[in-house]
């Protein structure tokens, strides 16, 4: 009978579902309307693409959710993917090292360049906004030292992992950095709603002040967040590379915007202490889609994409805006 | 002594000085200015020169950051406004009428202003973070700035046009002397009018200075404006000096150089006091590093690690916290931990 309640007239969904939902509503939306318009579109393996050339992305946007949710931001995100493709590129192509050793230390790399961002953010009281300013120039600066060309992989384990395909019932099929991509969701979901360190990173986003009063450790969960964000950076750089097969310093320019705008687009409010990681998945996928429909529109040129992403950003936060106003 | 040692612009000063004594260490007569055809010469005038659009960018960021906001959008400005002014001109039959580059330029910044008062309308109006309002059209703004151009590099011809940002003018590179006029018109409105202590205010507590009977809202717009109509500015500067605009890359990262170099100038991202002198100091240093890298002959990829570098160390600097932890245990007769702006409860984790 509970579950029945949930749905039943009677008992409307939770508003904090909402702007998941309205998401949520709008991917259908978007894949409707292109199922009526292009041949070909509304079948499972458009969606499935869209995971595929976004798997990258949604790491990367599940690190800058966390970081988010404390009411910070992590603008280095680009810049670490970056690093990570280069560093792979480096070590695997020029070093001759294995992937198997590689990839650990790329991550450890990640990890500790956002326990470094997080500890000065948190000990030295500067905004996240210059610090991780900071940490973007420094590893595209790093990116640069280690080579300014692209550096082609061709190692097999990486060109393995590129082409492989996991099939699916009914034909279809995604590739292995998708199910890297899911693990890593299912993970954050899981540490965002049942752990103390997911209860600590919303407490502290709600209000750092209340949190520290309330005897949290917000210090270790700062921290926490910006490593995080730096470890899923650098395992978005892996999957990247994995993409790419090569390693350049202008790889993922921008991407820092991109994630950004997912987790926007999700419904997490940017002040920090609400929202839903299935909403950054939600937001990444709006953001794939409106590629596949201007790649199957055919005639509307690529930076129509960017004019369209601006406008729903727009939307979203007047949405978010207008919600605000209604709580208080 | 004690007073120098404390003035604010002690630390970005002696960085410029540095950097330029690191300069004539390395190359002959780097301070040599010298007259060539009735135009000044040398590397300190290309330093400013080049600099031009950034310090230009970093004026209207300053009063932007004063009201404690920031504004990401200058770098998609930039852009949109060359592309626009090249479009206009490239489309003229004659592009050395001045009449009609006049008009191309009055157009493009016409629109620099409306994209300024619409950053300033969602911020003020709608009530906005900064930063997420001004990310809408930094992201959609480069999509504009393609579409204005097709996609394509506008190049155009025009003797008029390149007199803004690669010309001469009374043996002075033009936009050093555009620079000075909105300098001293900033400096002038800010510091000797009331407008500067209002824009202050706004910065120090948004709500109070609303209900001390300051008309906040609309002051952050006309801030957004003119930030917007800095940015445009820069952007004819730089899509003149190469005679062709470049919707994808002009203005590129010019809004993180420019927030960088209105932090390193002491200006507070936390809004309420703001330095223009410090702003212009901190554009100097930026372009001034840039041209050391080149001169002593380090990789010019490595500019990216040196400003990182400076980045760390001027906010380290200007952090209280930091100044606390690190000289105070040195026992550096530090001063008294609370002061009266620093209200913040501080628990000990």
């Amino acid at each position: 009978m509970i579950s029945l309640g949930v749905l039943s007239p009677n008992r409307p969904i939770p508003r904090k579902y909402l702007p998941v939902l309205v998401t949520g509503g709008l991917f259908l939306a978007m894949f409707v309307a292109g199922g009526i318009r292009y041949e070909g579109f509304a079948s499972g393996q458009v969606v499935l693409n869209v995971f595929i050339d976004n798997a990258f992305l949604l790491v990367v946007a599940v690190g800058m959710t966390f970081v988010i949710l404390t009411g910070g931001i992590d603008l280095s995100v680009g810049a670490v993917v970056a690093l990570a493709t280069m560093i792979s590129a480096s070590l695997v192509t020029d070093g001759g090292w294995p992937p198997t050793l590689v990839i650990p230390l790329v991550l450890a790399v990640g990890a500790v360049l956002g326990l470094a961002m997080g500890c000065v953010i948190h000990y030295f009281d500067i905004q996240p906004f210059i610090v991780t300013l900071a940490g973007m120039f420094l590893a595209r600066g790093l990116c640069y030292t280690i080579g300014t060309d692209s550096i082609s992989i061709t190692d097999s384990t990486y060109t393995g992992l590129a082409q492989a395909r996991i099939d699916l019932p009914g034909g279809a099929f995604v590739s292995p950095s998708v199910l890297v991509a899911v693990v890593v969701i299912l993970a954050g979901a899981y540490v965002l709603h049942y752990t103390r360190l997911g209860r600590n990173v919303y407490a502290t986003g709600g209000n750092e002040q209340s949190a520290l009063l309330m005897g949290l450790p917000v210090a270790r969960t700062k921290i926490a967040v910006y490593t995080i964000s730096g470890f899923c950076s650098a395992l978005g750089g892996v999957l990247l590379s994995f993409y790419m097969l090569s390693g350049y310093g202008l790889h993922a320019v921008g991407m820092e915007l991109d994630a950004i705008a997912a987790v926007v687009i999700g419904g997490t409010l940017l002040t920090g202490g609400y929202g839903y990681l299935l909403g950054t998945v939600l937001g990444v996928l709006v953001l794939g889609l409106i590629q596949t429909i201007i790649s199957f529109e055919g005639t509307l040129s690529s930076w129509w994409t960017k004019i369209f992403i601006g406008l729903l950003l727009f939307a979203f936060i007047l949405l978010q805006r207008l919600g605000a106003a209604r709580r208080t | 002594m004690n007073r120098l040692a404390r003035h604010r612009l002690l630390w970005p000063v002696l960085i410029l000085v540095l950097l330029l004594a690191t300069n004539v260490a390395f190359t002959d007569g780097f301070l040599s200015v010298q007259m060539k055809d009735g135009h000044l010469y040398g590397s300190l005038i290309d330093i400013i020169r080049f600099g031009a659009p950034l310090i230009l960018v970093a004026i209207g960021m300053t009063l932007v950051i004063a009201t404690g906001g920031i504004d990401l959008s200058v770098g998609s400005m930039v852009a949109i406004s060359g592309a626009l002014a090249c479009l206009r001109i490239s489309e003229l039959d004659d592009q050395n009428a001045v009449g009609g580059v006049l008009a191309a330029i009055g157009l493009a910044l016409a629109l620099s202003l409306v994209l300024g008062v619409w950053n300033g309308f969602l911020v003020a109006g709608i009530g906005i973070q900064p930063i997420i309002a001004t990310l809408i059209l930094m992201v959609a703004g480069r999509g504009l700035a393609q579409l204005v151009t097709d996609g394509q590099i506008i190049t155009v011809n025009s003797v008029p046009y390149k007199l803004v940002g690669g010309g001469y003018w009374l043996t002075v590179p033009f936009c050093i002397l555009i620079v000075l006029v909105v300098l001293a018109l900033t400096a002038f409105l800010t510091r000797r009018l009331a407008l500067g202590l209002l824009i202050e205010s706004v910065g120090g507590n948004a709500e109070a200075s609303r209900l001390a009977g300051i008309r906040s809202r609309g002051l952050i717009i006309v801030v957004y404006a003119f930030c917007g109509l800095c940015a445009g500015i820069a952007g004819l500067m730089i899509s003149s000096n190469v005679s062709s605009a470049d919707g994808n890359n002009a203005g590129l990262w010019i809004e993180l150089d420019a927030i960088l170099a209105v932090v390193i100038g002491g200006t507070s991202l936390a809004g309420g006091r703001f330095s223009l002198g410090g702003t212009v100091l901190g554009a100097l240093i930026i372009q001034t590093l840039t041209t050391t890298i080149y001169s002593i002959g380090v990789p010019p990829e490595t500019t990216l690690l040196f400003k990182a570098l400076v980045v760390t160390l001027v906010c380290l600097l200007q952090s209280p916290t930091f100044r606390e932890k690190v000289f105070h245990r040195r026992g550096r007769g530090a001063p008294p931990a609370s002061t009266g702006a620093d209200t913040k409860v501080r628990v000990t984790v």
